[in-house]
Protein backbone atom coordinates (compact mmCIF):
# COMPACT_ATOMS: atom_id res chain seq x y z
CA UNK A 1 0.00 0.00 0.00
CA UNK A 2 1.63 3.11 -0.79
CA UNK A 3 0.02 6.19 0.92
CA UNK A 4 0.27 10.13 -0.12
CA UNK A 5 -0.92 13.24 1.81
CA UNK A 6 -1.78 16.32 -0.69
CA UNK A 7 -3.85 18.31 1.47
CA UNK A 8 -3.06 17.73 4.83
CA UNK A 9 -4.61 21.49 6.68
CA UNK A 10 -7.96 21.85 8.50
CA UNK A 11 -10.79 24.02 7.95
CA UNK A 12 -9.85 26.27 5.25
CA UNK A 13 -7.11 26.34 2.83
CA UNK A 14 -3.60 28.17 4.42
CA UNK A 15 -1.11 28.94 1.75
CA UNK A 16 1.77 31.08 3.00
CA UNK A 17 5.45 31.12 3.38
CA UNK A 18 5.15 29.66 6.93
CA UNK A 19 2.92 26.73 5.82
CA UNK A 20 4.83 25.62 3.02
CA UNK A 21 6.57 22.68 4.51
CA UNK A 22 2.56 21.31 6.38
CA UNK A 23 1.30 22.92 3.21
CA UNK A 24 -2.12 24.94 2.87
CA UNK A 25 -4.27 22.71 0.79
CA UNK A 26 -7.35 20.83 2.43
CA UNK A 27 -7.56 17.18 3.12
CA UNK A 28 -6.87 14.73 0.36
CA UNK A 29 -5.04 11.16 0.58
CA UNK A 30 -4.08 8.87 -2.37
CA UNK A 31 -3.86 5.43 -1.34
CA UNK A 32 -2.93 2.87 -3.72
CA UNK A 33 -3.00 -0.89 -3.23
CA UNK A 34 -2.08 -3.49 -5.69
CA UNK A 35 -5.29 -3.05 -7.85
CA UNK A 36 -7.23 0.36 -6.64
CA UNK A 37 -6.44 3.71 -6.22
CA UNK A 38 -8.58 5.25 -3.71
CA UNK A 39 -8.48 9.10 -3.38
CA UNK A 40 -9.49 9.87 0.66
CA UNK A 41 -11.38 13.21 0.53
CA UNK A 42 -11.85 16.09 -2.16
CA UNK A 43 -10.29 19.09 -0.24
CA UNK A 44 -8.14 21.78 -2.21
CA UNK A 45 -5.15 18.99 -2.37
CA UNK A 46 -7.36 17.22 -4.52
CA UNK A 47 -6.73 19.05 -7.61
CA UNK A 48 -2.99 18.13 -8.23
CA UNK A 49 -3.53 14.29 -7.26
CA UNK A 50 -6.53 14.53 -10.16
CA UNK A 51 -3.29 16.27 -12.68
CA UNK A 52 -1.17 13.17 -11.53
CA UNK A 53 -3.58 10.44 -12.58
CA UNK A 54 -4.06 11.70 -16.19
CA UNK A 55 -2.59 8.67 -17.19
CA UNK A 56 -4.82 6.49 -15.43
CA UNK A 57 -7.49 4.92 -16.89
CA UNK A 58 -10.12 2.94 -15.53
CA UNK A 59 -11.80 2.87 -11.72
CA UNK A 60 -11.33 5.39 -9.05
CA UNK A 61 -12.79 5.58 -5.88
CA UNK A 62 -13.22 9.09 -4.02
CA UNK A 63 -14.15 7.87 -0.29
CA UNK A 64 -15.42 11.08 1.60
CA UNK A 65 -15.72 11.32 5.59
CA UNK A 66 -18.33 14.24 5.81
CA UNK A 67 -19.29 16.80 3.33
CA UNK A 68 -17.90 19.91 5.04
CA UNK A 69 -16.70 21.93 2.79
CA UNK A 70 -12.66 21.46 3.38
CA UNK A 71 -13.15 17.99 2.34
CA UNK A 72 -15.53 18.44 -0.54
CA UNK A 73 -14.43 21.93 -1.91
CA UNK A 74 -11.62 20.78 -4.63
CA UNK A 75 -14.24 18.11 -5.91
CA UNK A 76 -15.14 20.35 -8.95
CA UNK A 77 -11.34 20.51 -9.67
CA UNK A 78 -10.69 16.60 -9.83
CA UNK A 79 -9.74 16.20 -13.76
CA UNK A 80 -11.37 12.65 -13.35
CA UNK A 81 -14.67 13.60 -12.41
CA UNK A 82 -14.91 14.93 -16.01
CA UNK A 83 -13.17 12.09 -17.92
CA UNK A 84 -15.60 10.33 -19.39
CA UNK A 85 -13.52 7.13 -19.43
CA UNK A 86 -13.12 6.83 -16.16
CA UNK A 87 -15.20 4.93 -13.51
CA UNK A 88 -15.57 7.54 -10.69
CA UNK A 89 -16.87 5.79 -7.72
CA UNK A 90 -18.22 8.57 -5.02
CA UNK A 91 -18.67 6.84 -1.47
CA UNK A 92 -20.23 9.30 1.79
CA UNK A 93 -21.79 8.92 4.58
CA UNK A 94 -25.32 8.34 4.73
CA UNK A 95 -27.77 11.16 6.49
CA UNK A 96 -31.04 10.18 7.67
CA UNK A 97 -32.63 13.01 6.34
CA UNK A 98 -30.94 12.92 2.13
CA UNK A 99 -29.23 10.20 0.24
CA UNK A 100 -25.33 11.17 -0.95
CA UNK A 101 -26.57 12.56 -4.61
CA UNK A 102 -28.79 15.29 -2.90
CA UNK A 103 -26.56 16.46 -0.16
CA UNK A 104 -23.67 16.76 -2.47
CA UNK A 105 -25.93 18.80 -5.13
CA UNK A 106 -26.86 21.33 -2.65
CA UNK A 107 -22.65 21.97 -3.07
CA UNK A 108 -22.45 21.36 -6.49
CA UNK A 109 -25.10 23.51 -8.05
CA UNK A 110 -25.57 27.61 -8.02
CA UNK A 111 -25.09 29.82 -6.92
CA UNK A 112 -22.22 27.84 -4.93
CA UNK A 113 -20.85 26.13 -7.84
CA UNK A 114 -21.21 26.70 -11.45
CA UNK A 115 -21.57 22.85 -12.65
CA UNK A 116 -24.06 20.77 -11.76
CA UNK A 117 -23.56 16.86 -9.97
CA UNK A 118 -25.48 15.92 -12.77
CA UNK A 119 -24.00 17.23 -15.97
CA UNK A 120 -20.80 14.98 -14.63
CA UNK A 121 -22.03 12.53 -16.16
CA UNK A 122 -22.94 9.29 -15.95
CA UNK A 123 -19.27 7.31 -15.26
CA UNK A 124 -19.56 9.12 -11.77
CA UNK A 125 -21.45 6.80 -9.01
CA UNK A 126 -22.74 7.29 -5.79
CA UNK A 127 -22.77 5.23 -2.79
CA UNK A 128 -23.64 5.34 0.62
CA UNK A 129 -20.93 3.97 2.54
CA UNK A 130 -22.39 0.37 4.02
CA UNK A 131 -22.64 -0.64 7.61
CA UNK A 132 -20.22 -3.50 6.78
CA UNK A 133 -16.84 -3.61 5.51
CA UNK A 134 -16.55 -4.02 1.44
CA UNK A 135 -14.29 -4.79 -0.82
CA UNK A 136 -12.86 -2.29 -3.90
CA UNK A 137 -10.53 -4.29 -5.97
CA UNK A 138 -8.21 -5.78 -3.62
CA UNK A 139 -8.39 -3.20 -0.76
CA UNK A 140 -10.78 -4.23 2.24
CA UNK A 141 -12.92 -0.96 3.73
CA UNK A 142 -14.35 -0.32 6.68
CA UNK A 143 -16.42 3.03 7.30
CA UNK A 144 -17.91 3.75 11.07
CA UNK A 145 -19.52 6.76 12.37
CA UNK A 146 -17.05 9.12 14.80
CA UNK A 147 -17.45 11.83 16.58
CA UNK A 148 -17.62 15.05 14.62
CA UNK A 149 -20.57 17.35 13.84
CA UNK A 150 -22.81 16.35 11.21
CA UNK A 151 -22.57 12.60 9.65
CA UNK A 152 -19.05 11.80 9.67
CA UNK A 153 -17.14 8.36 9.19
CA UNK A 154 -13.59 7.02 9.55
CA UNK A 155 -12.02 4.20 7.55
CA UNK A 156 -9.92 1.07 7.87
CA UNK A 157 -7.85 -0.03 5.06
CA UNK A 158 -6.42 -3.19 4.51
CA UNK A 159 -4.67 -5.14 2.18
CA UNK A 160 -2.00 -7.78 2.01
CA UNK A 161 1.09 -5.57 3.01
CA UNK A 162 -0.67 -3.60 5.65
CA UNK A 163 -3.78 -1.47 7.50
CA UNK A 164 -4.19 2.21 7.25
CA UNK A 165 -6.82 4.17 9.72
CA UNK A 166 -7.83 7.45 8.59
CA UNK A 167 -9.68 9.89 10.72
CA UNK A 168 -9.26 13.16 9.81
CA UNK A 169 -11.56 15.01 11.68
CA UNK A 170 -12.71 13.67 15.41
CA UNK A 171 -13.06 14.28 18.59
CA UNK A 172 -13.18 11.09 20.38
CA UNK A 173 -12.36 13.22 23.84
CA UNK A 174 -15.94 15.31 23.34
CA UNK A 175 -17.92 14.81 26.89
CA UNK A 176 -15.66 11.76 28.09
CA UNK A 177 -14.79 12.59 31.84
CA UNK A 178 -11.60 11.07 31.25
CA UNK A 179 -10.16 9.87 28.02
CA UNK A 180 -9.82 7.98 26.84
CA UNK A 181 -12.61 5.45 28.54
CA UNK A 182 -12.60 1.73 27.86
CA UNK A 183 -11.60 1.01 24.29
CA UNK A 184 -15.29 -0.20 23.16
CA UNK A 185 -16.39 3.45 24.35
CA UNK A 186 -13.82 5.42 22.60
CA UNK A 187 -14.77 6.63 19.46
CA UNK A 188 -12.83 5.42 16.08
CA UNK A 189 -10.79 2.60 18.29
CA UNK A 190 -12.10 -0.38 16.63
CA UNK A 191 -10.94 1.15 13.12
CA UNK A 192 -7.76 2.08 14.28
CA UNK A 193 -6.71 -0.74 16.64
CA UNK A 194 -3.28 -1.84 15.71
CA UNK A 195 -3.05 -0.65 12.55
CA UNK A 196 0.18 0.00 10.71
CA UNK A 197 -0.69 3.75 10.52
CA UNK A 198 -3.31 6.30 11.36
CA UNK A 199 -3.74 8.98 9.79
CA UNK A 200 -5.76 11.61 12.57
CA UNK A 201 -6.81 14.98 13.81
CA UNK A 202 -4.32 16.52 15.37
CA UNK A 203 -5.48 20.07 15.35
CA UNK A 204 -5.25 22.13 18.59
CA UNK A 205 -2.86 22.10 21.28
CA UNK A 206 -3.65 21.08 24.83
CA UNK A 207 -4.33 24.82 25.73
CA UNK A 208 -6.12 25.77 22.69
CA UNK A 209 -8.78 23.12 23.13
CA UNK A 210 -10.94 24.07 25.91
CA UNK A 211 -12.12 27.22 24.28
CA UNK A 212 -13.33 24.73 21.02
CA UNK A 213 -14.77 21.80 22.35
CA UNK A 214 -17.61 20.51 19.97
CA UNK A 215 -15.51 21.89 17.12
CA UNK A 216 -15.06 18.19 16.42
CA UNK A 217 -11.19 18.25 16.43
CA UNK A 218 -8.46 16.77 18.72
CA UNK A 219 -5.60 18.01 20.86
CA UNK A 220 -2.18 16.57 20.18
CA UNK A 221 -3.01 15.07 23.68
CA UNK A 222 -5.78 13.59 22.87
CA UNK A 223 -4.62 12.54 19.27
CA UNK A 224 -1.56 10.96 21.21
CA UNK A 225 -4.02 9.00 23.83
CA UNK A 226 -6.24 7.98 21.15
CA UNK A 227 -3.28 6.72 19.39
CA UNK A 228 -1.76 4.76 22.23
CA UNK A 229 -4.95 3.34 23.65
CA UNK A 230 -5.06 1.62 19.84
CA UNK A 231 -1.37 0.32 19.75
CA UNK A 232 -1.37 2.27 16.10
CA UNK A 233 2.40 1.02 15.16
CA UNK A 234 2.65 4.96 13.02
CA UNK A 235 0.81 8.19 13.83
CA UNK A 236 0.67 10.98 11.44
CA UNK A 237 -0.26 14.22 12.77
CA UNK A 238 -3.28 16.08 10.02
CA UNK A 239 -6.10 18.76 10.04
CA UNK A 240 -3.61 21.29 10.71
CA UNK A 241 -4.96 24.11 12.40
CA UNK A 242 -5.04 26.99 9.84
CA UNK A 243 -3.16 29.33 12.39
CA UNK A 244 -0.45 27.13 13.28
CA UNK A 245 2.85 27.73 11.47
CA UNK A 246 5.69 25.16 10.38
CA UNK A 247 7.78 25.97 13.16
CA UNK A 248 4.46 25.48 15.40
CA UNK A 249 3.45 22.22 14.24
CA UNK A 250 7.60 20.95 14.67
CA UNK A 251 7.38 21.88 18.34
CA UNK A 252 3.93 19.78 18.36
CA UNK A 253 5.14 17.10 16.56
CA UNK A 254 9.06 16.96 18.42
CA UNK A 255 7.04 17.12 21.33
CA UNK A 256 5.31 13.79 20.74
CA UNK A 257 8.53 12.30 19.41
CA UNK A 258 9.89 12.41 22.74
CA UNK A 259 7.47 10.10 23.72
CA UNK A 260 7.18 5.90 24.28
CA UNK A 261 5.00 4.98 22.02
CA UNK A 262 3.64 5.23 18.47
CA UNK A 263 6.48 6.72 15.70
CA UNK A 264 5.09 10.00 15.29
CA UNK A 265 5.71 11.85 11.91
CA UNK A 266 4.26 15.00 11.07
CA UNK A 267 1.84 14.94 8.03
CA UNK A 268 3.41 17.40 5.43
CA UNK A 269 1.91 17.93 2.28
CA UNK A 270 3.70 15.58 -0.30
CA UNK A 271 4.29 12.68 2.43
CA UNK A 272 4.82 9.34 0.64
CA UNK A 273 4.65 6.34 2.72
CA UNK A 274 4.64 2.44 2.39
CA UNK A 275 3.40 0.30 4.00
CA UNK B 1 -17.62 -5.00 20.99
CA UNK B 2 -17.48 -1.52 20.13
CA UNK B 3 -20.53 0.36 20.94
CA UNK B 4 -22.37 2.71 17.98
CA UNK B 5 -21.30 6.28 18.37
CA UNK B 6 -25.04 7.31 18.90
CA UNK B 7 -24.79 4.64 22.58
CA UNK B 8 -21.12 6.53 23.13
CA UNK B 9 -22.55 9.97 22.39
CA UNK B 10 -25.82 9.10 24.80
CA UNK B 11 -23.57 7.80 27.57
CA UNK B 12 -21.10 11.13 27.77
CA UNK B 13 -24.59 13.37 27.37
CA UNK B 14 -25.91 11.04 30.18
CA UNK B 15 -22.72 11.21 32.19
CA UNK B 16 -23.33 14.77 32.38
CA UNK B 17 -26.99 14.98 33.15
CA UNK B 18 -28.45 15.62 37.00
CA UNK B 19 -31.75 13.04 35.41
CA UNK B 20 -31.63 9.87 36.12
CA UNK B 21 -31.00 8.16 33.01
CA UNK B 22 -30.85 4.48 32.13
CA UNK B 23 -29.27 3.27 28.85
CA UNK B 24 -30.01 -0.23 26.92
CA UNK B 25 -28.21 -1.66 24.11
CA UNK B 26 -30.27 -3.13 21.05
CA UNK B 27 -30.06 -6.23 22.64
CA UNK B 28 -31.61 -5.02 25.78
CA UNK B 29 -28.04 -5.38 27.58
CA UNK B 30 -27.93 -3.00 30.16
CA UNK B 31 -24.69 -0.92 29.24
CA UNK B 32 -24.67 2.52 31.44
CA UNK B 33 -26.52 4.53 33.99
CA UNK B 34 -25.69 7.33 35.24
CA UNK B 35 -24.57 8.93 38.71
CA UNK B 36 -28.02 10.23 39.06
CA UNK B 37 -29.87 7.35 38.79
CA UNK B 38 -27.59 5.49 41.05
CA UNK B 39 -29.81 6.46 44.39
CA UNK B 40 -32.89 4.94 42.59
CA UNK B 41 -30.87 1.78 41.58
CA UNK B 42 -29.18 1.04 44.51
CA UNK B 43 -25.72 0.97 43.39
CA UNK B 44 -23.01 2.15 41.33
CA UNK B 45 -22.87 1.59 37.96
CA UNK B 46 -19.17 0.82 38.47
CA UNK B 47 -20.27 -2.03 40.98
CA UNK B 48 -22.97 -3.47 39.26
CA UNK B 49 -21.15 -3.41 35.66
CA UNK B 50 -23.42 -4.38 32.28
CA UNK B 51 -26.20 -6.45 32.89
CA UNK B 52 -27.66 -8.87 30.06
CA UNK B 53 -32.20 -8.35 29.69
CA UNK B 54 -32.74 -11.13 31.97
CA UNK B 55 -30.60 -10.14 34.85
CA UNK B 56 -31.59 -6.49 34.80
CA UNK B 57 -35.39 -7.09 34.17
CA UNK B 58 -35.67 -9.75 37.20
CA UNK B 59 -33.32 -7.85 39.42
CA UNK B 60 -34.53 -4.03 39.22
CA UNK B 61 -38.80 -5.27 40.41
CA UNK B 62 -40.83 -3.18 38.81
CA UNK B 63 -44.37 -2.69 40.00
CA UNK B 64 -47.28 -0.24 38.32
CA UNK B 65 -49.54 1.70 40.11
CA UNK B 66 -51.82 -0.95 41.46
CA UNK B 67 -48.69 -2.23 43.32
CA UNK B 68 -49.08 -5.76 40.44
CA UNK B 69 -45.43 -6.85 39.10
CA UNK B 70 -44.93 -5.52 35.21
CA UNK B 71 -44.11 -7.85 32.96
CA UNK B 72 -41.14 -7.98 31.71
CA UNK B 73 -41.77 -6.91 28.70
CA UNK B 74 -43.85 -4.00 29.82
CA UNK B 75 -41.14 -2.68 32.05
CA UNK B 76 -40.90 1.14 30.20
CA UNK B 77 -37.32 0.62 28.93
CA UNK B 78 -38.10 -3.01 27.60
CA UNK B 79 -41.51 -1.56 26.15
CA UNK B 80 -39.44 1.14 24.21
CA UNK B 81 -37.23 -1.47 22.54
CA UNK B 82 -39.16 -3.94 21.79
CA UNK B 83 -42.07 -1.55 20.20
CA UNK B 84 -39.75 0.89 19.05
CA UNK B 85 -42.27 3.71 20.94
CA UNK B 86 -41.77 6.18 23.84
CA UNK B 87 -43.60 5.43 26.90
CA UNK B 88 -44.41 7.69 30.01
CA UNK B 89 -45.37 5.66 32.72
CA UNK B 90 -45.75 5.64 36.80
CA UNK B 91 -43.89 2.83 38.39
CA UNK B 92 -41.97 1.71 41.91
CA UNK B 93 -39.24 -0.11 41.69
CA UNK B 94 -36.74 -1.98 43.98
CA UNK B 95 -33.51 -1.42 43.36
CA UNK B 96 -30.28 -3.67 44.34
CA UNK B 97 -30.33 -2.08 47.95
CA UNK B 98 -33.87 -3.69 48.60
CA UNK B 99 -35.81 -0.11 48.84
CA UNK B 100 -38.98 0.42 46.94
CA UNK B 101 -39.00 4.25 45.07
CA UNK B 102 -42.25 5.72 43.46
CA UNK B 103 -40.88 7.10 39.94
CA UNK B 104 -41.83 8.78 36.66
CA UNK B 105 -40.40 6.95 34.04
CA UNK B 106 -40.34 8.59 30.11
CA UNK B 107 -38.36 5.92 27.75
CA UNK B 108 -37.90 5.84 24.14
CA UNK B 109 -35.87 3.61 21.45
CA UNK B 110 -32.86 4.77 19.36
CA UNK B 111 -32.90 4.78 16.03
CA UNK B 112 -29.75 5.54 13.84
CA UNK B 113 -29.30 5.66 10.00
CA UNK B 114 -31.51 3.44 7.97
CA UNK B 115 -34.19 3.44 10.52
CA UNK B 116 -31.24 0.14 12.58
CA UNK B 117 -32.57 0.20 16.30
CA UNK B 118 -29.47 0.81 18.44
CA UNK B 119 -31.29 0.78 22.11
CA UNK B 120 -33.26 2.48 24.29
CA UNK B 121 -33.37 5.34 26.82
CA UNK B 122 -35.03 5.62 30.17
CA UNK B 123 -35.26 8.62 31.97
CA UNK B 124 -36.47 8.83 35.88
CA UNK B 125 -38.44 11.52 38.24
CA UNK B 126 -38.79 10.23 41.88
CA UNK B 127 -42.59 10.96 42.64
CA UNK B 128 -43.43 10.82 46.51
CA UNK B 129 -44.91 7.13 47.50
CA UNK B 130 -48.93 7.58 47.50
CA UNK B 131 -50.83 6.08 50.22
CA UNK B 132 -53.24 3.87 49.32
Amino acid sequence: MQVRLWGTRGSVASPGPETVRYGGNTACVEVRTGNAVLVLDAGTGIRQLGASLRGHHGRIDLLLTHLHLDHLQGIGFFEPAFRQEIELHIWGPPSTTADLRQRLSRYLSPPLFPVRLRDLGPHVLLHDIPHEPFRIEDATVEGQAIIHPDPTVGYRISDESGTLAYLPDHEPALGAPTFPLAPEWTSGHALAEGVDLLIHDAQYTAAEYPARVGWGHSSTEHTWAFALQAGVRRLVTFHHDPGHSDAQLDALVEELQRRDGPEVVGGTEGLEIAL
Amino acid sequence: MAQPIELILVRHLAGRLALPTFLVDADGRLVFYNEAAEPILGRRFDEAGEMAFEDWTSVFAVRDERDQLVDVDQIPLARALLTRRPVHVRVAITGLDGSPRALEVSAFPLEGQGAQLLGAVALFWESAIEEG
